[in-house]
């Protein structure tokens, strides 16, 4: 054999995973999405801290506020500022609109104090990433807009991804060991279990998923709280969602169980343990990952749809299908179009697990 | 002494169709195929794809029941054991004194581990410490002729030969008694099956092994082996040692198999003993002997009489009718 060069002998000592890796690289739009997710994520950890102002903060002086620009200098220097808010009555319809004042300047600062929470979870503070202090109750940063209770849309749009991203991934774990366990003693069993298994998933498959959520959602008692409903809410999603995953680790486990390596591992005296941990789930770890990230964004469309129809998780619960539910007036929408903002970052996200998902398929097989 | 000893092993496959999935037929993959294995000889099953040489192998393999018949196996001389009514569980003490060599060195390797650890695994199941299992590592990849870095490497990085080698490497890990080679150089380019039999050959003299080498046709196994069994739909009709075989065959089926055999030499090629038609539907073979419609000596007596593998000359079985009386063709 020749001696091979240090490129040579990179790709030689490459493991799969650093193999899938440089696949996945070479997928422009995948890399892309992976960010966009990450950014996500990143902000369904720091909800707190990036939104301005109280999601829950009800004020009716505050109704209806258009998105509000942001100015980063002042005459020339570095000065970011939100303008106040002038109230002006219209002398027709008698509507209070709101326009800026250009007279009050409100200056912007980073690390302001606001409303308390707990950062991830366990460290009480009151830090926000930025904001201003002081002020009349009207005033703010109201990047989004206000709703007709005069919460800050940004704020809750911020905190209503963490509900929606994070339903996703409870669903899909819980869908996942589900589908892993089934899917696995079908393809692993195989005869009148496989079958029994197999026809289960087709009837679940068969059943419409809407009016099945509807029924099951509409049979939540209302005295439950939300974290009650959101748990259930899960569990209806998974309940579906598990057997596309089932049958993507039976096949693998009936495509790997032909396999030459798998027969030499059996020929050599390994015993079952041995041959399904280190030669059969190694195989279609990556391929049980593509999938999950093509299940996500299913979970998460279905989460907003359940919640947009009134199904799902229910005020003060806030996720992007509550959010979306006060844009189905439209006579409220054609006052306030800025309340329909909730659906692009559900059109982002949706995109990128999709593209995501695409990608890490590609790249799951890199010998293929 | 032998190390293998087969006797009438059949094995038959249920065809089930409709939605109950019932039985409607058998296909009779391998029928009373009986043969035996000396210590340190290779014998070689050769035979037209679907004859049933794969599946003889992976019955002796165990990596399919049989459906009847016997698999005497001698570990050691003094003990034998048959493996045909094993379970999964009897049989893993055995496993490690018959290796495999497969076909396709793409899929039998594990594209997720290093060479090192794949022919380690053998050895790291039948419990040989780290130190020893690392020694006996380096070891084997200097029997095949393949650098110690290899070691560290993923079967990628490997050409086809490369990867037979560490198949074979893997093969010879635990000193098998019983070597099956599934096809093992027919995935290859030409020059690179010289090289691996070239091995093979050189790994039987310096290791003594026991082998039985399938191939499909009798190019590649005049090299190899010691005696050649020819095998057609589900039966042996030939067993001889390779020089009287391919000096002169017994059976017309090993005639035909020798006259396909690509010759260097323009001038000596002829199309006229290619056999004729389709090999016969093992689900549904003809009556009498199997070959009859596509043999050119045929008579009625074939037409209606299965013919018995018998002595035609000393170590020279065959199951031709006419086997006295026909002058068949062989190679120089």
């Amino acid at each position: 054999m020749s001696i091979a060069t240090s490129s040579e002998e990179r790709f030689a000592q490459a493991s799969q995973l650093q193999l899938t890796w440089w696949r996945f690289c070479r997928h422009r739009l995948a890399v892309i999405s992976l960010a966009v997710v990450a950014f996500f994520y990143l902000v369904v950890i720091f909800a707190d801290f990036l939104a301005i102002a109280d999601p829950h903060a009800v004020d009716a002086r505050r109704s209806f506020i258009p998105p509000q620009g942001f100015a980063l200098f002042d005459s020339g220097a570095w000065s970011p500022h939100v303008s106040g808010l002038k109230g002006v009555r219209d002398p027709r319809t008698f509507k209070l609109t709101y326009t800026p004042d250009p007279a009050r300047k409100l200056p912007v600062k980073f690390f302001v104090r606001g409303y308390s929470y707990n950062l991830f979870g366990v460290i009480p503070t009151d830090r926000h990433l930025f904001g201003i202090e002081g002020g009349q109750p009207v005033d703010g940063v109201f990047l989004l807009g206000t709703d007709q209770l005069g919460r800050d849309l940004f704020s809750r749009l911020i905190v209503a991804t963490r509900i929606s991203l994070s339903i996703g991934l409870a669903g899909v774990t819980l869908s996942l060991m589900l589908g892993i366990l089934l899917g696995g003693i079908s393809g692993l069993y195989g005869g009148a279990i496989d079958t029994l298994i197999q026809r289960l998933i087709e009837v679940v498959r068969s059943i419409p998923t809407i009016p099945l959520w509807m029924g099951l959602a509409a049979a939540l008692p209302n005295t439950w709280s939300v974290t009650q409903v959101y748990f259930a809410i899960t569990l209806i999603i998974s309940l579906v969602s598990w057997t596309e995953l089932a049958r993507v680790v039976r096949g693998r486990f009936l495509a790997l169980r032909e396999e030459d390596f798998v027969i030499a591992a059996e020929l050599a005296g390994a015993s079952q343990m041995r041959i399904i941990l280190r030669h059969m789930l190694p195989s279609f770890a990556s391929h049980v990952i593509a999938a999950v990230s093509l299940a996500l964004p299913v979970m998460i469309v279905s989460e907003t749809s359940l919640s947009f129809l009134g199904l799902g998780l229910r005020p003060p619960a806030i996720s992007w299908g509550i959010l979306l539910q006060d844009a189905q007036n439209v006579q409220v929408l054609a006052g306030a179009p800025w309340l329909l903002c909730a659906a692009v970052p559900v059109i982002i996200v949706i995109l990128a697990f999709n593209f995501l998902g695409d990608g890490l398929r590609d790249a799951a097989d890199p010998y293929g | 002494m032998t190390v293998l000893e087969v006797e009438r092993l059949s094995k038959s496959f249920p065809i089930k169709s409709g939605l109950l999935q019932r039985e409607t037929g058998r296909v009779r993959a391998v029928q009373d195929v009986s043969f035996s294995i000396a210590r340190g000889e290779t014998l070689a099953l050769v035979g037209e794809s679907g004859c049933g040489k794969t599946t003889v192998a992976r019955c002796i393999l165990r990596a399919l029941p049989p459906s009847s018949g016997a698999i005497r196996f001698s570990p050691q001389e003094g003990t034998t054991i048959d493996l045909a009514p094993l379970s999964r569980s009897a049989l893993r003490p055995i496993r490690r004194h018959i290796q495999m060599i497969f076909q396709d060195p793409y899929a039998s390797l594990n594209p997720r581990m290093m060479v090192g650890d794949i022919i380690a695994e053998p050895l790291l199941v039948a419990g040989v410490p780290l130190a020893k299992r690392q020694a006996r590592v380096r070891e084997l990849l200097e029997l095949v002729g393949l650098p110690p870095a290899a070691r560290t490497r993923f079967p990628h990085a490997f050409s086809g030969g490369q990867r037979q080698r560490i198949g074979i490497a893997r093969a010879l890990a635990l000193d098998p008694t019983l070597v099956v080679a599934d096809e093992p150089v027919s995935a290859l380019d030409v020059s690179v099956q010289a090289q691996i039999i070239n091995l093979l050959l050189d790994l039987q003299d310096r290791l003594g092994l026991s082998m039985l080498f399938v191939a499909h046709d009798l190019g590649v196994v005049r090299h190899v082996s010691d005696r050649v069994a020819v095998m057609y739909v589900g039966r042996i009709v030939e067993v001889a040692p390779t020089i009287a075989l391919y000096a002169r065959p017994r059976h017309p089926y090993t005639e035909a198999l020798l006259a396909a055999v690509p010759k260097p030499d323009p001038m000596l090629r002829d199309a006229a003993a290619a056999p004729r038609g389709e090999v016969a539907d093992p689900a549904n073979p003809p009556p009498g002997c199997a070959f009859h419609p596509r043999c050119p000596h045929a008579v009625d007596r074939c037409r209606v009489e299965l013919p018995e593998l018998r002595e035609v000359a000393p170590g020279n079985f065959s199951a031709c009718h006419r086997a006295e009386e026909l002058t068949l063709v062989g190679v120089a």
